[in-house]
């Protein structure tokens, strides 16, 4: 049994707005392990994004809010910690790579400059021994001639090689675990394929554990061990990648993955889920995915649905599964 | 065999790159570089490719938004560069419409969805208000929104309501061929799969054609009967949807392809070699000599950084711009 990084129980995160709280995420409970990729997947607005920011105890202020749960990274409760105690754990312990590259680096400083930052903050070095450090987190990212494009900025460097900078960023001081939010979905086709290529290498000469949030399948099925399914603010299903895709349970990821075209066979008719997710603002008393379920009963919309293990992890919310 | 309702034939686009004060034409960037191609009546062609292949300027032109470095446009047999002015008005526009990428950004937001949709029909129609008025209803059920949808204004909508709402607007002079620039690629997961198989619907429907224009590969093969693969301003390869898919050549196009295949970790034992490409795509400003895919290409022999490739014909549906298929 490998050791576990991080342990999120019953998180719930709610933004205070002039229209009511927003329960983007609502109790949302799942682990990762040493050396484990897990897939959090699902579609816009489904809570995915606000639970890594939730993670990192950056969610905007005043109107975010974790309003209770318990999110224990190493061993210990950060939510318990006081803003100063989690500056020291960001970066160090804990880092993101955000979806955008162009918004995450800042275009008046050079790339060196900037990974500079969080090597100086977290391990004191002198400057000439945070240079090294700065080339070494480069080359690990695979930046060709890593020692002359420190002195870049953004800027001239193409969208493929800034999204290598921001996780070089997040590498420098080799955190036990990565939230990596959406980071190829603004890349394209082949250096997306070659951006999760390096992912999975250096997973494996780090040993980090890591987060991939997404809302596509395709990235799920490459890259993650396991996976969580979110759908308005909960995760509905949670399993191994080729169970979920062999053995959902759920009828949210069974429609998803339905939904999907497939290159490897010629659909004649895609399978597509009526209607939209509903308002966080407002939300059904039962199961959130009754309105739009095939397979809805009277108790789905009366009552939510309990977490049940169908064996070996396999965690669904539904009622249909027994 | 279909009748061909929109035909390219080695078109070109090349913007000069100026300096100085005097404005001097110091390069050309060649973002199109002789592409040919056709769009037969109630099919539909795909244009596939990465950012900065090309794809969206070979929309635009067919558009009349960018004017022709070279080449030629056949709309139904005739050569566009011989309409008037008033020709392209009457004949060319009504009969080409356009689907843009993103709904938040393609509709006016002081507007009402009764005069988005119904603005081309006031512009290039005789039609009183009041048939404006039926003919807005009736295309918005057709793509699934109410009429009573016609009184709100597009920020009222979610994302997939906005594409429908532009989907609408692009029907209602009845068009034979509507551009779909990336039609689905901002929406959501569960959204996507009701907006394509409602532009499938239509097409069967009205038997309309389509342009469309995307990065997604099985996107494509869901929507598509011929595609063509674009890179840096050519197209690489071309033909028939299921024969292209089922037997790619061109070593951009596997790669692609193998990018885009949905493979589960412990299926490497299948023996799915997953093709990862090496650099990014040069600059068409200064495209390398010969093919212009040899710097990235795992297959390149040394003709290929020297001469240029030809588009052969393998077979009666497909075609190759390699050197390693003759």
């Amino acid at each position: 049994m490998s050791k576990t990084v991080l342990q999120v129980e019953d998180l719930h995160t709610s933004f205070y707005t002039r229209s009511g709280e927003v329960k983007a995420v609502d109790g949302v409970s799942f682990h990762v392990d040493e050396k484990e990729i897990f897939g959090l997947v699902g579609e816009s607005a489904c809570g995915k994004t606000v639970t890594g920011l939730s993670l990192l105890r950056l969610l905007p202020e005043p109107s975010g809010n974790i309003v209770k749960g318990r999110i224990i990274l190493n061993g210990r409760d950060i939510l318990g910690l006081s803003k100063k105690e989690m500056r020291n754990v960001r970066g160090k312990e804990i880092s993101m790579i955000l979806q955008d590259p162009m918004t995450s680096l800042n275009p008046v400083y050079t790339i060196g400059n900037q990974l500079a930052e969080s090597i100086k903050l977290h391990q004191g070095l002198a400057d000439d021994k945070i240079n090294d450090e700065v080339i070494s987190a480069l080359r690990l990212l695979k930046i060709p001639a890593p020692e002359s494009r420190l002195r870049d900025y953004p800027f001239q460097m193409s969208g493929g090689m800034r999204q290598r900078v921001v996780g070089a960023i997040a590498m420098s001081c080799r955190p036990n675990l990565l939230i990596a939010d959406e980071p190829t979905t603004a890349l394209d086709a082949t250096i997306q394929a070659q951006y999760i290529a390096l992912f999975q290498d250096i997973q494996k000469t780090t040993d980090v554990a890591i987060i991939f949030i997404t809302h596509d399948f395709g990235v799920v099925a490459k890259m993650c061990h396991r996976v969580g399914v979110m759908y308005a603010g909960k995760i509905v299903e949670t399993a191994t990648t080729s169970k979920i895709f062999k053995d959902p349970r759920h009828p949210y990821t069974v429609a998803l993955i339905n939904s999907v075209p497939r290159l490897d066979r010629k659909d004649e008719r895609l399978f597509s889920i009526e209607g939209q997710p509903p308002s966080l603002l407002n939300l059904p008393p039962g199961c959130r995915f009754a309105a739009r379920c095939d397979h809805v009963m009277d108790k789905c919309r009366e009552e939510q649905p309990p977490e049940i293990d169908v064996g070996d992890g396999h965690l669904v919310s539904c009622w249909k599964v027994k | 065999m279909a009748e061909v309702i929109l035909e390219g034939k080695n078109l070109t686009k090349h913007y000069p790159v100026t300096k100085g004060l005097l404005q001097r034409t110091i390069g050309w960037v060649r973002a199109i570089d002789g592409i040919s191609f056709t769009i037969e009546q109630g099919k539909t062609l795909s244009l596939v490719g990465e950012s900065g292949a090309g794809k969206t300027t070979t929309a635009r032109m067919i558009l009349l938004l960018e004017k022709l470095t070279s080449g030629t446009i056949l709309f139904e047999g005739e050569d566009l560069s011989t309409f008037s002015a008033s020709e392209i008005k009457s004949k060319y526009r009504p009969n080409v419409q356009s689907v843009q990428q993103n709904p938040w950004s393609s509709m006016n937001p002081r507007m009402r969805v009764r005069d988005i949709v119904g603005e081309p029909l006031a512009v290039n129609t005789k039609m009183t208000k009041q048939q404006i008025r039926s003919r807005v209803e009736e295309i918005l059920d057709q793509v699934g929104l109410r009429a009573d949808h016609a009184n709100l204004y597009p920020h009222e909508f979610s994302g997939g309501q906005r594409q429908r709402i532009a989907v609408a607007r692009a029907l209602a002079l009845s068009p034979n061929l509507v551009v779909l620039d990336e039609p689905v690629s901002a929406l959501d997961v569960s959204i996507r799969a009701q907006i394509m198989n409602l532009l499938k619907d239509l097409q069967d429907q009205h038997n309309l054609s389509y342009l469309v224009i995307a990065h997604n590969l099985a996107t494509v093969r869901y929507m598509s009967h011929s595609v063509a693969i674009m890179y840096l301003g050519e197209i690489v390869e071309y033909g028939e949807a299921e024969e292209l898919f089922l037997n790619p050549l061109h070593p951009y196009t596997k790669a692609l392809i193998s990018a885009s295949i949905l493979t589960l970790p412990e299926d490497e034992t299948d023996e799915i070699q997953q093709i990862i490409l090496s650099g990014e795509m040069p600059s068409p400003l200064n495209p390398p000599p010969g093919c212009r895919f040899h710097t990235r290409c795992s297959e390149a022999s040394a003709q290929c950084s020297e001469i240029v490739p030809e588009m052969r014909q393998v077979k009666a549906n497909h075609q190759v711009k390699c050197h390693h298929h003759v």
